[in-house]
């Protein structure tokens, strides 16, 4: 048998003897043992003697014991068995909705890991239409706030689920057993199946009524239109085809009613472009400037006890212009706007829009006449889909508190509502409380008024739970769990679904999930005739998260598409009928009344802010953090006061400095002691005062930093049925005393400098760049525009250059950007005393500017100060002080300007911040030696430093990272800066390389809006375009390349920016004094 | 005819021989150290101490403990570096610049001078170093090879000319400091009896033999360090002043920083020389070595630096209107009308009226009057940093940003404590160290061969 044979030599081959011998030994080569062993000197030594005894030993016991010295263990530990969606580092988004009982809005959940990290709007809802605001997309934080339940108490200590069931459902069945009355009260509910567990509760305690309160009532609308049309509802409205809004106190674009979807609909009509030089005209009567009124064309300051009046007289300028009677009426200061927005109005009939935001029925009885005298109704207005959104009854919430007072009830269910903190104090509600010998809370805390209740029994983050929503005839959202409950059995007794609760004490044993399937197949699943089989109904829906089904005889609407919107204005036009009027409303009686109120010398107008709103997420510190839009002060609420009516009480009016003065307000009785702040715009004779501060029991905020500013939820009135929000008797004593408050802008004024560029529609007309002319150089060779000349070489344009362009004319500085970007980009929360020291870390910022004669202030102070002698410095003095009686307001989001020639980035002696390839302006943290050089050369001021190692020290506790629960709402994606380091905004660079990477792995060409921003994505209208600059069909190419407004914030030194403004147009007139326009003639 | 030139007043008073000198000078070293300087140095301690407890909590806590914030990222750290390293100016001026164009009268002066400039910097250092957000990682501001490859610093940032500037200027100082040292450490190794003294100083002075040989080396190595040095006088303090002038922060984007930076620091430095002279001459008795003519050239140079800078204020804020530049010209009303107006009115008093006093030859020959005034100098210069610095940053382009800046406890703390370890260092050196550079000094002993007249006219006489 033949064997192949392999050798590995030729010596093998051969097979000499000295091969053979040399194979038998492992080695082949001699080694040098012997030249080794051999050297004298180490066989001396080479015993081991004592000396090396010891230092082995010595070794030994060192290492021994070094290695025992335990070193921090971080377990990564993987799946065993991997979730099928669970992906490490690949996110996951959920459809969802929020709905707190007043915001409400479909949104997209971001997890990763499991964990939910980001809220963004979903684009698919008609009802919040992918809005957000600042109170949402802060929420998230509230999932992982520490302070929640993590179980039912009894009387303040922790009880089980079961026991305690066992112990309600004696309660309840003897309760109505013998006939005693059981109440739930609880904020507007939307949802069709908590609506229907109510009803299977209240079938097996039949005693049982349901109170709706809202914190902030509505509830004036809605008794208008019962008075007005035998509905009563809050209709839907429609400012998208407003091409006139008057607005009387209503801040439509913050908080009144449905904000999120109002913006959007309402920035719609006001983007201009040479094409569309159009835009819709806003009058706004108020007595607090407030962000809708500093967006508005028009602005009256009114005194409170007017609003009713302006009302009465617009209705009379209305009815005069469309030949009608008029009711009484008294003039009115405000009377020439108000005739001109009369004449605006009824050449715009059927395409405005008048609303107050006054909770007076009286005042939206005149409002309602007004709206149907110009034919809006159908149109604008649409009362026959109305909203299901605040549908708080106030007239049976007193009653109920009569009613505990008197004893007659004998147990309160209090879901999702505070009524101890927002209940009026002429209500008493705490005694009344404490009359009522069942009080059970599903409150997730020990707030307010669940500390006096016998029972709580923590309901699921809004996060954590199974919901469905109807915020509109015909709309339908859910909302479903994006984590399983963070406090579960076994270490924690747990959270528990209210719904769930409520069914379990009916003897209802289907989980909540399975009972929205059960009511959605019942009620929904009919009206829509797409979906043949419900699962596939259910499963579409979850997916998108908002749909629509038929309202009536129509049928089903098609999905979401650019052409539905053609369809549904024609909808429109089909049922155009007017609303039917049931019973003529005696408007001459109701002026009557109007007229007859009498004003104070001092009247009070409560408002909610766009941070804190009603208060119930007072323990989020994003939003305590986030400043006011219009006195960017945080951490606080105050009075706010003009000026004139401070200068007469001598009260503090520092502009460089963070004293305020403090004042003791007294309305009704009780008194509050707050800082007054001079608001420019405020009407005088008014303050105004936010709700939601002041709330002791919101959680562990208010014992790390003392309860955040005072609460005036006491001082509402409560007058003819409804509660009232405006105080016309309220006196204000100086408390000779000052404290310190902490704004994050407190010079007011653009001090003369084209940083807003601003124009007017009528300018804008005739020529696309008005207000917008580039800062000429002049050299020798004459003017040249100072982007031509450059000192630095020119950046290569490969591949993709980013850019981003934020439009004036859209932004409402409603703040939602801040929040998302702080939750985005992992931003640090450093607190009131930081803020008060210029210290806080928003990566962005939303300026905030005063004008008076906008645009011609500045060179009226500078005529004033060539002509009249006026020295210089009073010149910018003058500059300095913003229009006391009624500015106009610019807002301007700030970001990294990512200079493309960037100061920063020459001085930082490390190379610490670079520019990137693709045109961003990049900082490498770890390299950061923290010099600070960047920010004093960053001529936006917009990098921030770590001054203290604010995930550390413990005088920032607050801070989310400090918590075991709150860091789980930091991004992965984006690391958490240490102290000494700078840091700005990287424009969600994060989110750019995912998009690549998409586009990457999808094998194709990265698409305009491929990426999106947190800022972009979170603007409630659109006003921020990110895109490819070297891709010249995405939509910020051609904006750049075809907009006559677009332009660089302080290009003339040179530095590039990448990010660009659109100028912001205004339909007003142009107030500029006839002198100045013959001496710029001249010089020009 | 015999025409004889005025003879010239001799630079050291009260014919003193050469060994007269070294007893003068090593009196303070050789004796007991007086209750007054006990007293001193234990007040400079404490502040000392003090200074290094506030540093220990900013390197601890962070920086947040200052005043600064995000806007005015750099306040009085950068102040105060930069008073201390224009302080430290006159030193080597005095020792370089002067020496080079042999201005005798400098050899009085010049060691104490040197010992103030190394302190100074030594100060200032602190400041640069430890104004970093993470200064343990200051050692990246040096290009030094790194595993990261590439990673390298950023050549174009004036901050990093700054570590070069000023290391090469602490450097060349302590080297020039320490060479004219050599020979005085040698006398007082010569004279010591204590052992260890004798072999402290015989350490010190490195083997001096006092040969011919040795002479002449000294006299080129002095040469040569003078001429090293001389460039870095004016180098440092422009490279300090192009971290403001090559920013694009309206106030400080000038292009007259350099040479006015330079002034203002000779200008305080001649201060500082001033202050610590009119001392030390009272309490070691030097009055024959410091004599007011000393103090009149010195108070001469404060007139001229001092003008100077008046110019160079007035020149800004011509500059600034002529320009037309909204944002320049309202930096520098902002700075003398502003919230800081106060600190804007002390500079112009403290630095440009005052030193013009020294036109009256009374004023200027008056010890009293130039201790005063070479404080209220000091003051006015710490006032132009500060003003240069914070006003300007409260103040830039964007009006949303503007805002002001307070200083807390631990800036007044650290300030304290860089002035108490300067005063520590000065008061231990005048202990232990020759103040006057006597070898030197000894040359100029007979500056005028008065003395060999006076002794030939006797002789003929007889």
């Amino acid at each position: 048998m033949g064997k192949t044979q392999y050798w590995k030599g030729l010596d093998e081959l051969s097979n000499s003897p000295e091969f053979v011998q040399k194979a038998e030994n492992e080695f082949a080569e001699q080694l040098p043992l012997e030249d080794f062993l051999g050297d004298n000197n180490l066989a001396q030594n080479n015993g081991t003697n004592r000396r090396d005894f010891l230092k082995f030993l010595g070794f030994s016991v060192t290492a021994a014991s070094l290695a025992a010295c335990e070193t921090p263990v971080n377990k990564a530990l993987p799946y065993v068995v991997r979730p099928e969606e669970i992906t490490p580092g690949v996110a996951n988004w959920y459809a969802s909705t929020y709905f707190d009982g007043n915001d409400y809005s479909a949104i997209l959940v971001k997890t990763r890991e499991g964990r939910p990290i980001k809220i963004e709007g979903n684009e698919l809802s008609k009802v919040s239409m992918g809005g957000t605001n600042a109170r949402i997309q802060a929420s998230i934080l509230s999932l992982y706030d520490s302070s929640r339940l993590t179980g039912p108490t009894a009387n303040e200590t922790p009880v089980t689920w079961a026991i305690s069931d066992k112990e309600i459902i004696n309660k309840l069945t003897a309760i109505s057993a013998k006939g005693g009355n059981i109440r739930i009260l609880s904020s507007t509910i939307i949802s069709p199946s908590t609506k229907s567990v109510l009803s299977d509760f209240t079938a097996k305690y039949p005693t049982t009524k349901l109170v709706t309160y809202d914190a902030v009532s509505y509830a004036g609308i809605t008794s208008a239109n019962e008075l007005t049309f035998g509905k009563a509802v809050i209709p839907s409205y429609n400012f998208a085809e407003a091409e006139v809004v008057v607005s009387i106190a209503a801040d439509f674009l913050a908080n009144w009613l449905s904000p999120m979807e109002y913006a959007r609909q309402y920035a719609a009509l006001r983007r201009v472009s040479k094409s569309h030089a159009k835009m819709s005209k806003h009058f706004h009567f108020e007595s607090n400037l407030s962000l809708t009124g500093a967006n508005s064309d028009e602005r009256e300051p009114i005194k409170v006890s007017e609003q009713g009046k302006v009302a009465v007289n617009l209705y009379n300028a209305v009815a005069k212009l469309t030949g009608r009677s008029a009711l009484s009426s008294s003039a009115l200061a405000c009377d020439a706007t108000i005739a001109n927005a009369a004449k605006e109005l009824v050449e715009n009939k059927g395409k405005s829009l008048v609303i107050a935001g006054s909770n007076d029925t009286n005042v939206q009885l005149i409002v309602n006449g007004i709206n149907q005298l110009l034919e809006n109704y159908g149109k604008t207005i649409d009362i026959e889909n109305p909203s299901n959104l605040h549908q708080g009854n106030d007239a049976s919430f007193a009653e109920l508190v009569n009613e505990m007072n008197a004893g007659k009830i004998d147990a309160v269910i209090y879901y999702n509502t505070n009524p101890v903190y927002t209940a009026p104090a002429s209500l008493k509600f705490a005694d009344a409380m404490k009359k009522v010998k069942l009080n059970i809370s599903f409150a997730d805390r020990s707030d307010e008024t669940s500390r006096y209740a016998n029972y709580i029994f923590p309901d699921h983050h809004y996060l954590e739970s199974w919901n469905d929503f109807n915020p509109r005839k015909g709309h339908y959202s859910l909302s479903q769990p994006t984590i399983s409950p963070l406090f579960a059995q076994p270490r924690n007794e747990g959270t528990r679904q209210a719904q769930e609760s409520l069914l379990l004490w009916a003897g209802i044993s289907t989980d909540y999930h399975k009972y929205i399937q059960n009511v959605w197949s019942a009620t929904v699943f009919p009206m829509q005739g797409k979906y043949m089989m419900f699962a596939e109904f259910w499963n579409n829906s979850l997916h998108d998260g908002a749909i629509e089904v038929a309202t009536g005889e129509e049928k089903v609407l098609a999905e979401n598409s650019k052409d539905d919107k053609k369809k549904e204005t024609k909808k429109k036009e089909d049922k155009k009928e007017e609303a039917k009027v049931v019973a003529k409303v005696d408007l001459g009686a109701v002026a009557q009344k109007v007229n007859s109120v009498k004003g104070g010398t001092f009247e009070l107008a409560l408002y909610e802010k766009v941070a804190i709103g009603n208060g119930n997420q007072a323990n989020n510190p994003w939003l305590q953090e986030l400043p006011d839009p219009i006195t960017k002060i945080t951490w606080d609420n105050y009075v706010t006061m003009s000026p004139a009516d401070m200068e007469g009480k001598y009260l503090l009016m520092k502009r460089q400095d963070r004293e305020a003065s403090v004042v003791n307000v007294t309305v009704n009785g009780v008194t509050v002691k707050l800082p007054v702040v001079p608001q420019p715009g405020q009407a005088k004779g008014t303050v105004g005062i936010a709700l939601g501060y002041g709330r002791d029991r919101a959680g562990l905020l208010s014992t790390q930093v003392g309860v955040v500013g005072q609460n005036v939820f006491p001082f509402i009135g409560v007058e003819n049925g409804t509660l009232n929000y405006g105080s016309l008797d309220v006196k204000i004593e100086a408390a000779n005393e000052t404290i310190e408050i902490a704004g994050t802008q407190v010079h007011h004024t653009m001090m003369g400098r084209e940083i807003v560029r601003v124009t007017s529609l009528e300018d804008y007309k005739k020529d696309p760049t008005a207000g917008n002319h580039p800062e000429m150089l002049h050299t020798n060779s004459g003017a040249v525009n100072p982007n031509t000349i450059d000192l630095w070489n020119e950046h290569d344009k490969l591949g993709h250059r980013w850019g981003m362009t934020i439009d004036l004319n859209s932004c409402i500085g409603c703040g939602s950007c801040v929040v998302s970007c702080t939750a985005e980009n992992n931003v640090a929360v450093v607190g009131k005393k930081m803020v008060m020291n210029t210290r806080e870390m928003h990566w962005l910022r939303i300026d905030r500017y005063y004008s008076t004669n906008w645009p011609s202030e500045v060179a009226e102070a500078r005529e004033k100060a060539s002509e009249k002698g006026v020295g210089i410095k009073d010149m910018y003095m003058d500059m300095e002080n913003p229009a006391v009686e009624n500015p106009k307001v610019v807002f301007q989001p700030i970001m990294c300007q990512h200079c493309n020639h960037a100061p920063c980035e020459t001085v930082c002696p490390v190379l610490a911040t670079n520019h990137s390839s693709d045109g961003l302006n990049a900082m490498a943290y770890n390299r950061c030696v923290g010099t600070r050089y960047c920010a004093n050369n960053c001529p936006f001021k917009v990098r921030r430093f770590n001054w203290f190692n604010y995930n550390g020290n413990s005088d920032f506790k607050f801070n989310p990272t400090q918590d075991d629960l709150g860091r789980m709402v930091l991004n992965p994606d984006v690391v958490v800066r240490s102290r000494g380091v700078m840091e700005k905004c990287s424009m969600c660079v994060q989110r750019i390389q995912a998009g690549k990477l998409e586009a990457k792995k999808a094998e194709r060409k990265l698409v305009d809006g491929d990426i999106k921003l947190a800022c972009a994505q979170a603007c409630p209208t659109n006003a921020i375009v990110f895109g490819d600059l070297n891709d010249d069909n995405s939509a910020i190419a051609q904006l750049r390349k075809t907009d006559e407004r677009n332009y660089f914030i302080l290009e003339e030194i040179g530095i590039k920016p990448t990010v660009s403004y659109l100028t912001k147009v205004r339909n007003c007139e142009l107030e500029v004094p006839e002198k100045t326009e013959v001496k710029t003639a001249e010089k020009a | 005819m015999h025409a004889e030139s005025e003879i010239r007043e001799p630079l050291i008073l009260g014919n003193k021989t050469y060994h007269q000198i070294s007893e003068d000078i090593v009196r303070p070293i050789e004796g007991k150290a007086t209750k007054q300087w006990y007293m001193l140095l234990t007040l400079a301690t404490i502040c000392f101490l003090w200074g290094i407890g506030c540093l220990a909590y900013t390197i601890g806590t962070g920086i947040g403990v200052w005043g600064s914030n995000n806007g005015v990222d750099w306040a009085w750290d950068i102040t105060n570096f930069v008073w201390w390293i224009g302080i430290g100016h006159a030193g080597t001026l005095i020792s370089a610049v002067l020496l080079l164009f042999r201005q005798k009268w400098r050899m009085a002066i010049n060691r104490s001078a040197e010992a103030m400039t190394i302190f100074a910097v030594m100060c200032a250092a602190i400041f640069v170093v430890l104004h970093t957000g993470r200064p343990w990682l200051d050692y990246w501001l040096f290009p030094l090879p790194n595993q990261f490859g590439s990673l390298w610093v950023n050549f174009n940032s004036p901050l990093l000319w700054d570590v070069f500037a000023v290391s090469t200027y602490f450097s060349v100082s302590l080297v020039f400091w320490y060479t004219g040292l050599v020979p005085d450490f040698a006398m007082i190794r010569d004279r010591a009896v204590k052992p260890f003294s004798k072999k402290l100083y015989s350490l010190l002075s490195v083997g001096w033999g006092g040969s011919a040989r040795h002479w002449s080396r000294f006299e080129e190595v002095s040469l040569v360090l003078a001429g090293l040095s001389t460039p870095l006088v004016f180098s440092v303090h422009s490279i300090v002043s192009m971290d403001f002038a090559t920013s694009v922060v309206p106030g400080w984007h000038t292009t007259i920083f350099p040479p006015y930076f330079v002034a203002g620091a000779v200008f305080s430095g001649f201060a500082m020389v001033l202050t610590l002279l009119l001392i030390m001459r009272k309490v070691y008795r030097l009055e024959n070595y410091i004599t007011v003519k000393h103090i009149e050239y010195m108070n001469i140079i404060i007139i001229v630096t001092g003008s100077i800078v008046g110019v160079a204020y007035l020149t800004e804020l011509f500059i600034s209107w002529y320009s037309g530049v909204e944002y320049e010209q309202y930096a520098f009303l902002n700075r003398a009308t502003g919230p800081y107006w106060w600190a804007y009115a002390a500079m112009m008093t403290c630095n440009v009226v005052s030193p013009q006093v020294f036109w009256f030859k009374k004023l200027r020959t008056n010890f009293a009057f130039t201790f005063v005034m070479s404080i209220v100098v000091n003051i006015g210069m710490w006032f132009e940093r500060f003003v240069i610095i914070v006003p300007t940053l409260c103040r830039t382009f964007i009006p949303s940003t503007w805002n002001m800046y307070h200083p807390t406890f631990i800036d007044v703390g650290i300030f304290t404590g860089t002035i108490g370890m300067f005063f520590t260092f000065f008061l231990l050196f005048t202990r232990y160290f020759p103040v006057i550079a006597q070898a030197e000094l000894k040359s100029i002993v007979k500056s005028s061969g008065q003395e060999h007249k006076e002794k030939a006219k006797h002789h003929h006489a007889h």
